[in-house]
């Protein structure tokens, strides 16, 4: 009978415990009294942090501010975007150019922020491209995509775009092992183990920021997921997560699974470059696309490269290490001291934590466990630092707080906890709705994390927002982590789908040069037009160029007679502003691309194929001043052969005067 | 002992979402103006002869300086000339006929190279905003472009 009672009692203080405790029914309880003030910046106030949000299948980078999670600009990366021409005029079409064409989409996954000595500094955010490889740099004084490399050899360009502490290296690791591309490929899938090799890039970054594939290294087939430099320390040294060690090339879901531990792939780049000085990298056959965006002729070139250096891991027996891991590790972060690496099991009940000093040692000592294909594996003990224990469901990812703190989200218990990375405890723990992916902390995978918040990304927001027919927000929810506990302060939706995301101290980038506009002065492209008399409509054959200006609130020429069927006309429009924020668009009935959105002191070019006789209006998208409805022009289109005389004017057009 | 402490555990969890850190730091940084150097601090101590800029004193020659002049000329094709003739008509703006003898050289040199803050107080612009209803935007001009500009005005107005 005693028994009994107690047995009650504990059910009540449970069930009770349960409603106010931190595993709400739905989101007001999660929220405490203050939080909204946490969350607020006033309006004309400025952000603490610019947030540099991945767009999954957006194929997009999105800026937002914490702690406010305004949206303030899209980054067109990898997708083509209509409304600012990205992909659609002539002078960008070639950022998106492949050794397979021109491709208009991407799953952008991760972003990086260009470092110096480990610290974040606010001149560049790297992208990749999961799909078809490639590694995008997106320069932070003018926002925009400044260059694109692709990766051959390489399928599902996974971990990647992650960077060397001074910016020497970003790196690229394929997801989908695949016959290399030098060989012939037309093998029966099931020969995985014999024919598919896993490559990693190694793409050298100079000074002002080009990239070029310094060497990629031949690894064994499995799919590589993430990785992250070494620092301080390990400076010299990344780390790929792999999984599917299993080789299997049908239903990974379950032959993918079966291996109670795949490995962390430590790799010795410092050697390697040693091996490339001494030559003993083999060039390969590759082609892959390499494109620039030129700022003075503001006009993108895209080269075919055909050659790339492989060092083989196999043949070269120290460049690369597997550190076991249980049990399918997906994120693989290096602590701000660079001495712990911590490997986040994708189905595993703990969190392994390795030791960069103990990897070292075992290397030294020689206490491996024999090796995978041909890469020798260390002893798990040998170069484990502990692990934690019972820390949730699901690991993910991991960022620290340069507080001796590590925070870890965990997919399918939707929460992130707070632990400590020397005892290895849990000190804290919080919800997410629902099923968060990645996480951010600012600076939070460099030498000096900036702490203070810490974003969540989630996936699944069913019941969090007004319903939107099948397919719902994902959502981002920022939690203040200056003291002991964890608190969230606001949740919003986001643009799909953010994967990793980075975060820099607002000045970083105001204060970095941030381009006001382009001075006409320097613009150099090849079709720009220096003020109005220059002004001109040349025809070469069926192709015309309009030279044309615009201004608020006109274009010069804005009269345009004597274009023909079968005319290719290719409107190359100066935006003759200089002042901040006064772009003009453009934009011509029939259009089967886009518009322009030409920035002040640009020149920018849209191609146009007229296919109906008649009269054809243009005119500015972009509402510029109090006669931006004014600011239109029209396009006379006569038929093929028509003897209509080529003519363009501004304002002298007019009626013959009537008596 | 063992129920014992599994209560304690169940009734700390009560608390365990005590918002236990109560920082209300003004974290959100004021936004830094532009520079408004030489802009009085209120209209009455406006000076409607020399507008407001860091140009107090423009010293011009007798006679025109037709070097300076043919500079001017190339900057007002690429800079201004789409919205301003050089006769006295308007198009966008107003035509530039007799600008050097309506204003002050300083007052000039002020308003092209800064245009916002004169818009937003100097009476004869304001009365020109109303007629033309498009704020002249600022075209990024030097203080060397600007003294160009104007020794072109005064050849556009006569001077030789």
């Amino acid at each position: 009978m005693k028994n009994k009672i107690v047995k009650v009692a504990l059910a009540i203080v449970f069930v009770g415990a349960f409603f106010s405790s931190c595993k709400p029914k739905n989101s007001g309880d999660a929220v405490s009294g203050d939080a909204a003030q946490k969350a607020y910046v006033a309006p004309g106030k400025f952000d603490e942090f610019y947030n540099f949000v991945s767009g999954g299948f957006s194929g997009q980078v999105s800026v937002y501010g914490l702690p406010s999670g305004r949206l303030f600009r899209v980054i067109p990366v990898f997708s083509a975007d209509p409304q600012s021409g990205y992909g659609y005029n002539e002078e960008t079409k070639p950022m998106l150019n492949t050794s397979h064409g021109f491709i208009p989409w991407d799953d952008q996954h991760h972003t990086e922020l260009s470092q110096t000595n480990g610290e974040v500094d606010g001149r560049w955010l790297f992208a990749n491209a999961n799909n078809t490889p490639r590694i995008a740099r997106v320069d932070l004084k003018t926002f925009t995509t400044k260059e694109i490399i692709e990766l051959p050899n390489s399928a599902g360009n996974h971990s990647s775009p992650f960077i060397t502490e001074n910016t020497d290296y970003v790196v690229a690791g394929t997801r989908f092992s695949v016959p290399a591309d030098n060989v012939n490929g037309d093998v029966p899938i099931n020969t995985y183990k014999q024919n598919f090799k896993g490559y990693l890039s190694f793409v050298k970054v100079g000074k002002e920021g080009e990239m070029d594939i310094a060497f990629q290294i031949e690894a064994p087939g499995v799919n590589f997921d993430l990785s992250h430099a070494g620092k301080g320390k390990s400076h010299g040294w990344f780390f790929f997560s792999c999984y599917n060690t299993e080789q299997a090339n049908t239903l990974l879901e379950v032959n993918a699974s079966q291996k109670d531990k795949d490995f962390i792939m430590a790799v010795n780049w410092k050697k390697a470059e040693e091996y490339v000085k001494a030559g003993k990298g083999k060039k390969q056959a590759a082609r892959y696309a390499h494109n620039v965006y030129n700022e003075k002729t503001h006009t993108a070139t895209s080269e075919i490269k055909t050659e790339v250096l492989v060092l083989n891991a196999k043949e070269l027996k120290d460049i690369c290490y597997m550190i076991p891991c249980p049990k399918s590790p997906h994120g693989c972060d290096v602590d701000p001291t660079g001495e712990y690496i911590v490997g986040s099991g994708k189905l595993a009940a703990l969190i392994p934590v390795f030791s960069f000093d103990k990897m070292l040692a075992a290397i030294e000592g020689k206490k491996f466990d024999g090796e995978f294909d041909g890469i020798p594996v260390i002893k798990y003990e040998a170069a484990l630092h502990g692990e934690v224990q019972k820390p949730g469901l699901g690991p993910l990812h991991t960022e620290f707080d340069g507080k001796g703190n590590a925070y870890t989200t965990f997919f399918v218990s939707s929460e992130v906890v707070k632990w400590d990375i020397k005892s290895l405890k849990v000190l804290d723990r919080v919800p997410t709705y629902y099923s968060v992916g990645h996480l951010c902390i600012p600076g939070g995978d460099s030498k000096k994390p900036f702490g203070k918040y810490l974003v969540a990304y989630n996936k699944i927001t069913k019941d969090r927002y007004l319903p939107t027919g099948p397919e719902l927000a994902q959502s981002a929810q920022i939690f203040d982590i200056s003291g002991d506990k964890m608190q969230l302060i606001l949740d919003y939706p986001t643009i799909g789908e953010p994967h990793y995301a980075q975060a820099a101290p607002a000045e970083l980038i105001r204060n970095n040069g941030q381009l006001k506009f382009y001075k006409i002065e320097d613009n150099h492209h090849p079709y720009v037009t220096k003020g109005e008399k220059e002004s001109k409509v040349v025809r070469k054959g069926n192709r015309v160029d309009v030279y044309m200006t615009s201004i608020r609130s006109h274009f010069a020429s804005d009269n345009i007679e004597g274009i023909k069927l079968g005319d290719e006309v290719y409107f190359h429009v100066t935006n003759l502003e200089q002042d901040w924020d006064v772009p003009h668009g453009f934009a011509i009935k029939g259009a089967d691309n886009g518009e322009l959105l030409i920035m002040p002191g640009e020149t920018s070019t849209l191609k146009w194929i007229p296919k109906k006789v008649g009269i054809v209006p243009f005119y500015c998208t972009d509402f510029c001043s109090a006669l931006h409805q004014e600011m239109q022009g029209y396009v006379r289109v006569s038929p093929a052969g028509s003897t209509v005389p080529l003519t363009f004017s501004l304002g002298t057009n007019v009626p013959a005067a009537t008596k | 002992m063992y129920k014992l402490s599994i209560i304690i555990i169940a009734l700390s969890m009560f608390t365990s979402c005590g918002n236990k850190n109560k920082s209300t730091e003004d974290f959100s940084k004021s936004t830094t103006e532009e520079t408004t150097e030489g802009v009085p601090a209120d209209a009455s101590t406006y000076d409607p002869n020399r507008g407001v800029g860091k140009f107090t004193t423009v010293e011009l020659g007798a006679k025109l300086d037709v070097a300076l002049a043919a500079d001017g000329d190339k900057i007002q094709s690429v800079k201004c000339s789409s919205c301003h003739k050089l006769s006295d008509e308007k198009l966008v703006g107003p035509g530039w006929k007799g600008v050097t003898t309506r204003n002050k050289p300083e007052w000039i040199m002020n308003f092209i190279t800064n245009p916002d803050p004169m818009i937003d107080k100097d009476p004869k612009v304001q009365a020109m905003l109303e007629l033309c209803l498009v704020r002249m935007p600022n075209q990024a001009l030097t203080d060397d472009d600007a003294r160009k500009l104007l020794e072109f005005m005064r050849k556009n107005d006569g001077v030789n």
